[in-house]
């Protein structure tokens, strides 16, 4: 039962080491831009589309 | 054009596994549920056998439910969209494929051991230690590829959806291995380290939290990623489902114990659970909002895409559950509804609802993708759903109607004459058996539906499989310049935060309980069981009987009338696990020691209809005939006296003589009562003697509020 001691005070003496960490992040910018993540969702592509597309803009290049 | 992009392609293959073995084990499940939902009108259902009565085959439907069906649909879903939105493939190939075959294994010998009868009898979290340990081991392996993946992510931004994952990864690792310290005797045979009160505690902190974190937050990281892909539109609000993320982490850790009010738990723990439980409404619902407003201008297409229909329907139910959670959360309401067919409902509106509609439609839309290809049949689809849906709600209005049917029968008083209304138990379980019938009806349309899209993915899966490849711009000191280290180190910051909001909300609801001391209230009058009565526990627990008898009376007049005084915290001091229970489809039997003679025990239980003519409850006829084997009886009691039993060395030592000369006398007195009628000779060695011993001790230690 004595684990319990110890593995609740280890878990949240981990957890506040690195709130620090956490918080340094946020000024690190993670949190700046909350619009462009949503739509990069909806733009995956496959290595065809982007050989697709590298080939269309050659063309429209020449 | 291409400077800086290096071409890799996912590895598609382990989504693929998952998807299939999530589609296979979603068909034991609800067909191992069938079997349980018709033995409950139709005892006979077993066909006579032991290992297919409810006690045993209901843990292999909540943990099929849970670690099977559930984990493997996460699995295929987290497979799937965190290589697409970390844009890297899986860390490791051989993790990937060890955690596949294990999960797999560990499954179906899981299962096995369930029906034979091997059980910590813990609700929801019945496998034996090796089994634990196998479920930690393979957990830290998915963890190691998972965060393995992060660490090499091409994409700087993590998207919601991967923070839903960590959050499910570190905290499932959490809970587990908390909830699961015991004391092995044997392989296969082990006792919880904790007791009563703070088992039952430590026990619902982890019930509940498999709910939020094995059913809620991995399943929410897949609604925000396969809900914007299937509506070709993002999420409605970014920001929202931020919000969404760390108000879930922060508020769902404190709701467990809202499954223990009007229990002996202590007051302010009740109070806790209930407020934060009451808080989820509205995260939970902005979540459900934030879903259903990202179908704007798409609502047209959901009359056309089986996929959306899916999702959109599992929306609603993520919101119909987590509107009926907190509500039945509240004491006054679950007073009503704790016991009873209602939480069984709720339960499934999630599971069926939310989980199962939700991994129906993620997998109509992956298998296309995965395997190159067109499903099979739209129509088909959408019959599917339909089932589906019908099937689900016929099955929570049947139990809304059986729960507050049971809930206000059971507490109903005669204003005149002070007494209950319905005193007669089985009176009111033989009116709520056609809504049983009703639920199984539910459940089998929504089986013969699973079928049905089993049959059409299955299909639907032949075209080429190849992994999918893909080119991204490594994150590296190039392209974003400085603090690339930093960015580095984010997953593992939320990781961390995450771990520091479980921990700190786990720490202050738990450790005063452990922090008072183990035992706070220490009874003189409570004395440990004879060897002979934790040798009868052990069959209470290998036979599942806490699934249907409560041992926990609740401190209002109605249940005093029915059972006895309110049972008191340290009753179960010595009970490693607690067997307070949670449903009472058969009576409470907290105080139950001494109710009847043995000869009664010995005839119920070996055919209840020829004591109680209406009873549900089946037969176990082999307890008759199969012998006790005292021959670790020592060990066990060795066991319970390392956890704090206090058992003397010489019980411990003697423990099977003494186990012997109790039996004597049980079978000396069967012949007494019988009173000519019938032979108990031989009958002294046998299991339902140690059984009938243990029952008989239940809440005879003189202790009364």
């Amino acid at each position: 039962m004595n684990i319990v001691f110890i593995l609740l005070p280890f878990a949240l003496l981990l957890g506040l080491g690195f709130l620090g960490i956490f918080i340094w992040m946020v000024g690190a910018g993670q949190f700046d831009d909350l619009e462009t993540p949503a739509y990069r969702l909806l733009f995956e592509e496959t290595s065809e589309e982007t050989k697709k597309k590298g080939n269309a803009s050659d063309d429209n290049g020449t | 054009m291409t400077t800086g992009r290096e071409e890799f392609s996912y590895d598609d293959r382990i989504s693929r596994d998952f998807v299939v073995a999530t589609l296979f084990w979603a068909v034991v499940t609800f067909l191992v549920g069938m079997v349980i939902a018709t033995q409950l009108f139709s005892w006979r259902f077993n066909f006579n056998i032991p290992w297919l009565t409810f006690g045993r085959l209901r843990p292999v439907h909540t943990n099929a439910a849970i670690f099977a069906f559930s984990a493997n649909a996460v699995f295929a879903g987290v497979y799937y969209s965190s290589q697409r939105l970390l844009k890297a493939r899986m860390a490791s190939d051989i993790l990937s494929r060890i955690h596949f075959w294990g999960w797999q294994l560990l499954i179906v010998l899981g299962a096995l051991s369930l029906v034979l009868g091997f059980t910590q009898g813990k609700e929801y979290a019945e496998l034996e230690w090796p089994f634990d340990i196998a479920i930690a081991l393979l957990w830290v392996v998915f963890a190691i590829n998972f965060f393995a993946t992060i660490a090499k992510r091409r994409e700087k931004h993590i998207y919601v959806s991967i923070w839903f994952y960590i959050a499910t990864i570190l905290t499932v690792a959490l809970l587990h291995i908390f909830n699961s310290f015991a004391l092995p005797v044997s392989f296969l045979k082990s006792y919880s380290v904790f007791a009563g009160v703070q088992d039952a505690i430590v026990q619902w902190w982890y019930g509940h939290n498999a709910v939020a974190f094995v059913l809620t937050t991995p399943f929410l990281g897949m609604m925000y990623y396969f809900l914007p892909k299937a509506a070709e539109k993002p999420i409605y609000s970014y920001r929202f489902s931020i919000v969404h993320f760390w108000s879930l982490v922060f508020i769902y850790i404190w709701a467990g114990p809202h499954h223990l009010l009007y229990t002996a738990v202590p007051e302010w723990a009740q109070t806790l659970g209930m407020i934060f439980s009451i808080m989820l409404l509205a995260p939970s619902w902005g979540g459900m909002i934030n879903g259903l407003l990202t179908l704007n201008g798409a609502w047209d297409r959901v009359k056309s895409d089986p996929v959306l229909k899916f999702l959109v329907a599992s929306i609603l139910f993520y919101g119909l559950a987590t509107f009926e959670g907190p509500l039945l959360s509240i004491k006054t309401v679950n007073l009503l509804g704790h016991y009873t067919d209602w939480p069984i409902g709720h339960v499934h509106s999630g599971g069926l609802g939310w989980n199962g509609l939700l991994t129906f439609g993620m997998i109509y839309w992956m298998v296309p993708k995965l395997w190159k290809t067109k499903l099979y049949s739209i129509k088909l689809a959408n019959v599917h759903f339909w089932m589906a849906v019908v099937g689900i709600s016929l099955y929570a209005i049947a139990l809304w109607i059986a729960g507050v049917q049971q809930g206000s029968q059971a507490l109903a008083m005669d204003t005149v004459t002070h007494r209950l209304k319905f005193p007669d138990f089985m009176a009111t379980i033989t009116a709520i058996l056609p809504y049983y019938q009703m639920r199984a009806l539910g459940g089998l349309l929504y089986l013969v539906g699973a079928v049905i899209g089993v049959y059409n993915l299955y299909r639907s899966m032949h075209g080429a499989v190849q992994d999918e490849k893909t080119s991204a711009a490594p994150l590296s000191g190039k392209v974003t310049g400085k603090g690339h280290r930093f960015f580095e180190a984010v997953p593992l910051a939320f990781t961390l935060l995450t771990l520091l909001a479980v921990g700190v909300a786990s720490f202050i609801s738990i450790a005063p309980t452990f922090l008072a001391s183990d035992r706070a209230i220490v009874d003189a009058r409570i004395k440990p069981y004879t060897p002979l009565e934790h040798y009868g526990r052990d069959i209470y627990l290998r036979e599942g009987c806490y699934n249907c008898h409560s041992q926990m009376i609740r401190p209002v007049v109605a249940e005093t009338l029915r059972y006895g005084a309110p049972s008191l915290p340290q009753e179960s001091m010595y009970d490693h696990p607690h067997q307070w229970g949670s449903k009472r489809t058969g009576p409470d039997l907290a105080r139950v020691g001494g109710k009847y003679p043995d000869l009664w025990h010995f005839r119920h239980m070996a055919d209840p209809r020829s004591i109680v003519a209406a009873s549900v409850m089946p037969a176990y006829p082999w307890l008759e005939t199969a012998k006790m084997e005292l021959g670790d009886l020592s060990n066990k009691l060795q066991v319970m006296k390392h956890l704090g039993v206090p058992y003397n060395d010489d019980e411990v030592r003697t423990a099977a003589e003494l186990a012997a000369a109790q039996a004597k006398q049980i079978a000396a007195n069967l012949q007494v009562q019988a009173a000519g009628q019938g032979s108990f000779v031989g009958m002294e060695d046998k299991e339902i003697i140690a059984l009938i011993a243990y029952l008989q001790r239940l809440g005879k230690d003189g202790v009364k509020p």
